[in-house]
């Protein structure tokens, strides 16, 4: 007998570029990396072919250590996809890196790695809060999330 | 004495090229017919506005998220050969670029009459950000799979920040979109004429990204506008009063990233303040002389921000720039008096510069008594451009 619930839209997943895929690929693997020059070692975000500071195209991929704060908040409501329109209002974050505050990423606070976005109550988010990464499972692919350092 | 050693002067953009004609359609929430149309209609306008026959016009600028191009819109209005032609990229930032491209072509010789435009079914077509294979890559692949799928999400990012920053409160962006429906209240042509806006409408209204409400959202229109820009010589001679541009700039800062600038050192420091050095640089005037200003107002929270940037008032003031009535009719700075994005239409900032026109030709419908100096201005966060425009 055919299922009348058509199955739940996934959220959606992240496009890999060439520049980009070390990120994806160190994710997968637990880790979170940023791209670094190779010969002056300024950090770089979003990941670029060279440098903009020495102009080197030796490129590595910098091991954080996942700690962070939130740099900024919101919480979307409707008109939205699908996907995400079924978890609003949910939170949207930007988290500063501990080591480098100016490498700010994109993510959301989560209460668990795979839990859904709108998973920790709104009063919970204020700008300076301390995060942790964790890596949640999106259709098949390592994506980054953020957890409170206290819960 | 080697005449092929002595370098001709630098041809300057100021005052050199004029707005002849401004044409527009009606805006509303749908219009039955299809963009080209529009496009044409608004067109040939804005040259009987001029009083220039349509077989003159020999250049065209547009932007992107334009789907009507000078090709089709050439051939149907009849225009001559065309010798410059030029699209602008960046949606919303590329409005007032179109008029500064048509400006150099027409400066140093490169055509004569440009026209300018703007076609859009926003108000009856689909959201851009619902096409997510056009919307993912580069670099929206880093915030849209977060939930950050649409500008009013990444323009509220910003507007956590700045208000945590700054002290920016909702009553500074109810400032602004108040301002925007008060002028729409006085042209009849605005979708918002009829409609009031009241603060107890403004702290109830629903979320769309929060802390960003409805009405700190712009209005999803229908509708075509276009300007002619000739030499300011031979606009002396058309049928309405010129308006001159004065000075023109494009912005793209260093280290920017386009309207998710969260990863430069100063993320609130957008675009407005690199074609703001430009803009003011080349100009007779600064921003203590404008009469009128016409700001991108795609979200309320891109007026404070773009106080800031174009200099009238200084880091972190532009909150407290709106109180008082500052932006109101009688005010230090009057806001979009034709109702802006926010209230009259949303076409992606050209009715900006059609209301910056109609205010220097002294014939807008909230009227700044003897404005001589207008600034208008294209989106702010995204890669933006600006204009000085001068009365006659």
């Amino acid at each position: 007998m055919a299922d009348a619930t058509p199955p739940p839209e996934p959220l959606l997943r992240p496009t890999v570029d060439e520049d980009g895929a070390p990120f994806w690929d160190y994710a997968a693997r637990g880790e979170l990396r940023v791209q670094a020059c190779a010969a002056c070692a300024a950090l770089r975000w979003p990941p670029r072919p060279c440098c903009p500071h020495c102009r080197s195209f030796d490129t590595e991929w910098r091991r954080m250590s996942g700690r962070g704060r939130i740099w900024s908040y919101v919480f979307p409501h409707p008109p939205l996809l699908p996907a995400y329109a079924a978890q609003a209002p949910y939170n949207a974050v930007v988290v500063e890196l501990a080591e480098a505050p100016r490498v700010r990423l994109a993510g959301n606070l989560v209460a668990a790695p795979d839990a859904p976005l709108d998973s920790v109550a709104p009063e919970r988010l204020r700008i300076g809060v301390k995060v942790q990464v964790v890596f949640a499972d999106v259709d098949g692919m390592a994506v980054p999330r953020w957890m409170l350092e206290r819960p | 004495m080697d005449l092929a050693e002595v370098p001709p002067p630098m041809a300057s953009l100021k005052d050199a090229t004029a707005i002849a004609g401004i044409g527009r359609t009606p805006f509303a929430k749908r219009l039955a017919e299809p963009e080209k149309t529009l496009a044409c209609r608004a067109i040939l306008a804005a040259l009987d506005d001029a009083g220039i026959a349509p077989s003159e016009v020999d250049a065209f600028a547009s932007y992107t998220m334009e789907e009507t191009d000078e090709v089709e819109v050439a051939k149907a209005i009849g225009a001559g050969d065309v010798t410059f032609f030029s699209k602008v990229g960046y949606g919303g930032g590329g409005s007032c670029a179109t008029v500064a491209h048509l400006a150099a072509a027409i400066a140093t010789g490169q055509a004569s009459v440009g026209v300018a435009w703007r076609s859009r079914k926003r108000g009856s077509g689909p959201r851009p950000w619902t096409n997510t294979a056009v919307q993912l890559p580069t670099p929206a692949q880093w915030t849209r799979p977060f939930g950050l799928l649409r500008p009013a999400d990444e323009i509220a990012m910003l507007t956590r920040r700045y208000m945590h920053e700054y002290g920016v409160t909702r009553d500074h962006l109810f400032n602004v979109a108040l301002a925007c429906r008060n002028r729409a209240n006085q042209n009849p042509a605005a979708m918002m004429y009829e409609r009031p806006l009241t603060r107890d409408m403004y702290m109830n209204s629903r979320w769309i990204s929060e802390p960003l409400c409805l009405f700190d959202n712009c209005l999803e229109t229908d509708g075509a506008l276009a300007c002619v820009v000739v030499s300011a010589e031979r606009a002396r001679d058309c049928r309405s009063r010129p308006v001159y541009v004065h000075s023109a700039a494009q912005g793209l800062p260093a280290q920017h990233h386009g309207m998710v600038n969260y990863w430069n050192d100063d993320p609130l420091s957008g675009p407005s303040w690199t074609a703001a050095r430009q803009l003011w640089k080349q100009a007779d005037f600064g921003p203590q002389d404008v009469d009128v200003a016409q700001i991108y107002d795609a979200f309320t929270p891109l007026i404070p921000l773009s106080l800031e940037g174009y200099g009238f008032c200084g880091r972190g003031e532009g909150g407290a720039f709106t109180e008082g009535g500052a932006l109101e009719s009688g005010g230090r700075l009057p806001l979009n008096t034709g109702g802006g994005g926010l209230s009259e239409a949303y076409v992606h900032g050209f009715n900006l510069i059609t209301e910056g026109v109609q205010q220097l030709r002294g014939t807008s419908t909230a009227q700044v008594p003897d404005a001589s100096t207008c600034l208008v201005t294209a989106g702010e966060g995204v890669p933006t451009s600006a204009l000085l425009l001068r009365a006659d």
